[in-house]
């Protein structure tokens, strides 16, 4: 349909017009105003307390206490049980988060600014790796750098960007995928690329030595600071996208633990959600596929704008890292996803691939039409509340998802 | 001999050369016999669901 074609053209235009600048860190109450007391947002589509998997719930215990909602965590994990906290996806916020993707009102924000379209995206501060609290992680080590980030990082960041009038991030990402990035599992270049543009501004506005050693050393000691900024990005690229009449094209994919959800232009908020699936990778030493817990987080935002599994091509160390096979097979997975996509984004290229631009705009018709299914690259949470990371994979985003979605974008469109 | 007999045998005492659609293995299988081959990797529109192929031709009309 002739409707068709031109309304995905249009969702590429907006996609690939975005101009997206970190420009704040802030409060998540002061960024989402609606947020309350007692109310959580969470990755992917919508759950509740009994649905939730063992690391989600983990990290709504952690998070009542980090909050002071509740003096412990079995009481904090009672309460949920007896329903006195209010959970929503981010995505219903103008948020994302990784893995189990908490947000509520004393947590920092980075604020990524969509100037051409003038629209704002908010995600959480990555914490590293290992036992950290989007992974399931609640214990006191992990409450304290939360309280870290909000008492000393949080702020310090926040007067950077407001001195820098912000991080323009279409270039930075630009050369992070010439410097090995894919943006989702790899986020070293684009850290240190970040590193570099705010340290300046970190140094001329901070009063404190100490506080700004620290600052640095866990920007500059953290590999995967860039992805929650990734993220940010992807959902304020994506969100003028949403609600074109006739367009076919993915404007999230999202996973809680439990369920899987794809959200499409035309259909606008509804989500389309199947049991999510296993990731198939690589775990640290001492753990097994039987420890793993099943897919999770906002992250797929970054494959939604063709990154992360998309340009899995400018990565080939990540083909390793997430156990995949040779470094020589990275440039089939962005091939293989090029037939799933209305296009390509001349600005994201990948050097060791002629320069192709990363495959853009997700078609559930395509995606049904050929049965090849989105590729993530992700993490691998343990099952257990508490425990953390225990690997890195690959998962494909379920086809019963698109088939749903295929099916009510058909509805629209006037098609049964 | 009638001329598709003849055409037959011929076909048979030359060398095979084989364009395989579909499943992989097979192609595999005549490449580890030394046979030359040329896959084509395509699956039935929306895994054969007829359906969903259906949805799929009328949104491409």
């Amino acid at each position: 349909m002739e409707k068709i074609e031109s309304a995905n053209q249009e969702a590429l235009r907006r996609m690939l017009a975005g101009d997206p600048v970190l420009v704040d860190v802030i409060p998540a109450s002061e960024a989402i105003p609606d947020l309350r007391e007692h109310m959580i947002l969470h990755a992917g589509p919508p759950i509740e307390w009994a649905s939730m998997c063992g690391p989600m719930r983990g990290a709504v215990a952690g998070i009542a206490v980090f909050e002071g909602w509740a003096p412990d965590l079995d009481v904090a994990a009672d309460m949920a049980a007896a329903g006195e906290f209010e959970f929503h996806p981010n995505h219903r916020f103008d948020s994302v988060g990784p893995m189990t993707g908490m947000t509520t009102m004393n947590q920092p924000v980075m604020v990524v600014e969509n100037r051409t379209f003038d629209n704002r995206a908010f995600c959480t501060m990555n914490e590293g790796l290992g036992k950290v609290m989007r992974f399931g992680g609640n214990d006191a080590e992990v409450l304290d750098r939360l309280r870290w980030l909000r008492d000393s990082l949080g702020p310090s960041m926040g007067r950077a960007l407001r001195a820098l009038d912000g991080i323009p991030l279409k270039g930075l990402v630009g050369r992070g995928l010439a410097m090995g990035d894919e943006m989702h599992q790899r986020n070293v270049g684009c850290s240190g690329l970040i590193l570099r543009a705010v340290a300046p501004a970190l140094a001329e506005t901070s009063s404190e030595t100490g506080a700004l050693v620290d600052a640095l050393s866990f920007i500059g000691g953290n590999d995967q600071f860039f992805l929650n900024i990734a993220m940010a990005m992807g959902k304020a690229i994506t969100d003028p996208v949403i609600g074109i009449e006739g367009s076919s094209v993915v404007t999230a994919m999202s996973r809680n633990g439990t369920d899987f959800g794809i959200r499409v232009s035309g259909t606008g908020d509804t989500w389309f959600v199947a049991p999510v699936e296993m990731p198939d990778g690589l775990y640290f030493p001492g753990f097994t596929e039987a420890d793993a817990n099943p897919d999770m987080g906002d992250s797929t935002i970054v494959e939604t704008v063709g990154l992360g599994g998309f340009a899995m091509g400018a990565a080939p160390a990540v083909a390793g890292f997430v156990g995949v096979g040779a470094a020589s097979e990275a440039a089939n997975f962005t091939r293989t996803m090029s037939q799933i996509t209305v296009g390509e984004n001349p600005e994201w290229t990948i050097p060791a691939m002629d320069y192709m631009g990363v495959p853009t705009g997700i078609d559930i018709r395509l995606v049904v039409e050929t049965g090849l299914a989105p590729t993530i690259n992700t993490g691998i949470a343990h099952k257990d509340p508490g425990v953390g990371q225990v690997g890195a994979g690959v998962v494909r985003a379920p086809m019963a998802c698109f088939e749903q979605a295929l099916v009510a974008f058909a509805e629209t469109m006037g098609v049964s | 001999m009638p001329e598709n007999k003849q055409q037959l045998n011929t076909l048979l005492n030359s060398p095979l050369h084989v364009i395989n659609v579909g499943l992989e293995e097979f192609a595999q299988n005549l490449k580890d016999r030394g046979v030359s081959v040329v896959h084509v990797d395509w699956s039935p529109p929306a895994g054969g669901n007829p359906k969903l192929a259906a949805l799929l031709a009328k949104l491409s009309e």
